[in-house]
């Protein structure tokens, strides 16, 4: 590791650890931009390394949302009778069950997600190209519309997930709970994804993107690695879910948990945004998506989702590499790339 | 088992008649996505999106006091320049690239289209009265709206025109010419770009008859653009591109499933249901295609 790079990791991470004291009145939308960048960079796995540019890991954050919420509930309650008739009124957690529940809720929210897609991968993955686009969106959509059919979780009334305890009295304390379980999520998914960077997992993954044929044909079995790049997607959005549920403290089956429409988008925009198939493309478009969102989404009053159907088009059709790739057509030797200038005027003139 | 469509057969006969008279509909739109996917080779998220603000447009006429039925002339005729106006917006900007950006910018019209459609005509559930009564069979134990034989009729019969004038005028054959090659049927003097256009403005037009049937026939919302846009994929899929019959059969049986799923899951469970089966024909697509080491594409 660079010099320059430990610094700018220390400093992100003070960055980090001081932010809900020094902006207090943004933790809410800190911890949902946690969130929004661990999901654009696991997307990143499969849409920017691998190739697959999915529609469906929008699959795994609502069942993390739907898998840690029940489990908190069912714990200690019964979760028929809490979805009925707004069991929060009836029923109430206790401190120590309240963050028991969380901490249980959210390992089954990671592990049954990642879980699901190491089984249902082999039967996806083998599509390709926009088959594969199509799928997974028709995954997402009736992931959504069925669990908006189940009575005990809810069905089309909505589950409201377990209120934060009413024995802390610090005002504050939600607010930091929440975005210090998002803030380390985000460390962990960070750590977790430039741990794999250089290794030979995303050569294969890259290799796959670039000519899945010529990859098998070398001796890689393409699927195993395929799956196991799911899985690891799973894993974190699952997660990501599970926080989010409870920092929303309601899940509708369409509107927020396989929100398909919002965040299964946004996943994909911020990604392409930012420039798939690098390291720090994700998280810069997360973040400049956010503050957009944030800063220009009450001046549009109403109109936001024309504007986002907008910004979609504008984006996909004039900026497909993002800012990393204009950086890096801009700045090559910033990058580690060396061109050959008579080559460059080659392949101009051929264009 | 203990659900109602087993306990009385009649249940089926009913079922049945409703899905292929909605199945037809479903074909005429998947007619529409086969005919832009086989020409520009892109595939349309705002297909059902289209459909809607098709139906909305014979929807306003039945506001202005005009029978909606007369929807089906009026709709096509403004879709076909919507389509026109879209195609030279966008579309013409992802017609050469990755098939994924074709997805995601119709994808993003798609989402411009409905809150669009939600500002103007609202959020509520609407659905334009043809009052053509209904036909009752065997005993009035079957029970046909009269406005769902019309629009299987209208369907069949812009099908059946489409075909004609895909075979026999200039323009058809100028669209079929660049679906075979384009690059080989502009040096031969055709201006691609027009026939994209041109392509596009028909799909709408399509979409634009299938909506202001849907109009009369079901509802309307803003938001139910993309399972119209997914039974249309699943259609096309399955029919392949180009193959009329097998696209007005698998249509038919698309609408018989439904129908089926309806009875037997629930209402609640319909569209999901739909999606599902999505997921499991590409699936058993790809599985019967692994067997000879290919794969869809």
């Amino acid at each position: 590791m660079k010099k320059n790079d430990l610094i700018l990791y220390a400093a992100i991470l003070i960055f980090g650890i001081a932010a809900p004291y020094i902006l207090p009145t943004f933790k809410v939308q800190l911890s949902i931009l946690c969130i929004l960048i661990v999901l654009a960079m696991t997307w990143n796995i499969q849409g920017g390394e691998m190739g697959y540019n999915t529609f469906g890991n929008i699959l795994f954050y609502g069942l993390g949302m739907y898998l840690c919420a029940s489990v908190q509930v069912g714990m200690f309650f019964p979760l028929a009778e809490w979805t009925e008739s707004g069991g929060e009124k009836t029923f109430e957690h206790t401190t120590i069950q309240f963050f028991e529940g969380m901490g249980v809720g959210l390992l089954v929210a990671a592990i049954v997600p990642m879980i699901i897609a190491g089984l249902i991968g082999y039967a996806i993955l083998g599509l390709r190209g926009h088959y594969f686009a199509i799928c997974t969106l028709g995954l997402g959509i009736a992931a959504g519309e069925i669990a908006g059919g189940i009575e005990i979780i809810g069905a089309g009334q909505g589950f409201t997930t377990p209120p934060f305890p009413k024995d802390i009295v610090d005002p504050e304390a939600r607010g930091e709970f929440f975005y210090f379980l998002s803030f380390i999520l985000l460390i962990a998914t960070f750590a977790f994804i430039r741990w794999i960077y250089p290794s030979r997992f995303r050569l294969v993954l890259n290799a796959i993107r670039d000519n899945e044929d010529k990859a098998e044909a070398m001796g890689i079995q393409t699927m195993k690695y395929k799956i196991v790049g799911w899985m690891v997607s799973a894993f974190f959005c699952g997660f990501a879910g599970g926080i989010m549920g409870g920092l929303v403290g309601y899940i509708d089956s369409t509107d927020v948990a396989f929100d398909g429409r919002e965040m299964g988008v946004f996943m994909v925009l911020m990604a392409i945004l930012g420039g798939k198939g690098t390291l720090w493309g994700p998280v810069i478009g997360a973040t400049l998506f956010h503050l957009f969102k944030e800063g220009f989404w009450t001046l549009f009053l109403g109109w936001q989702y024309v504007a986002l159907g907008v910004l979609i088009v504008v984006i996909v059709i004039y900026f497909p590499e993002g800012l990393m790739g204009w950086l890096r057509e801009k700045y090559p030797e910033r990058f580690g790339e060396v061109i050959d200038e008579e080559d460059r005027k080659a392949s101009v003139e051929l264009k | 088992m203990d659900f109602l469509i087993f306990k009385a057969p009649i249940l089926m006969v009913q079922a049945s008649m409703d899905g292929i008279l909605l199945g037809i509909l479903f074909a005429l739109i998947a007619y529409g996505m086969a005919l832009q996917w086989g020409v520009m080779n892109i595939i349309n998220i705002a297909q059902g999106d289209l459909v809607i603000l098709g139906g909305y447009i014979a929807y306003s006429m039945y506001l202005a006091g005009i029978h909606p039925a007369y929807g089906v002339i009026v709709s096509p005729i403004i879709m076909f320049f919507v389509g026109w106006g879209l195609y030279k917006l966008v579309i013409n900007k992802v017609v050469d690239r990755d098939l994924f950006i074709s997805i995601l910018a119709t994808f993003g019209i798609a989402i411009l289209m409905q809150q669009l459609m939600n500002f103007i005509f609202g959020a509520d559930v609407v659905v334009a009265q043809s009052e053509f009564g209904t036909t009752m069979l065997f005993d009035n134990s079957v029970t046909l709206p009269n406005s769902k034989i019309f629009s299987a009729f209208i369907s069949v019969l812009f099908a059946i025109a489409l075909v004609i004038y895909m075979k026999k005028s200039k323009l058809g054959r100028a669209i079929r010419a660049t679906a075979q090659n384009a690059r080989a049927a502009k040096i031969l003097g055709v201006d691609t770009e027009k026939v994209y256009a041109a392509t596009f403005g028909i799909n709408a037009a399509l979409c634009g008859v299938a909506g202001a049937l849907i109009s009369i026939t079901f509802t309307l919302h803003p938001y139910v653009g993309l399972p119209y846009t997914v039974r249309s994929f699943m259609i096309v899929i399955v029919a392949g591109l180009g193959n009329l019959p097998a696209v007005a059969v698998s249509g038919m049986g698309l609408g018989m499933f439904e129908e089926f799923a309806d009875y037997i899951l629930g209402t609640e469970f319909r569209i999901g249901s739909v999606f599902m089966l999505l997921v499991f024909i590409l699936v058993y697509r790809r599985f019967k295609l692994s067997r000879k080491r290919e794969y869809l594409k």
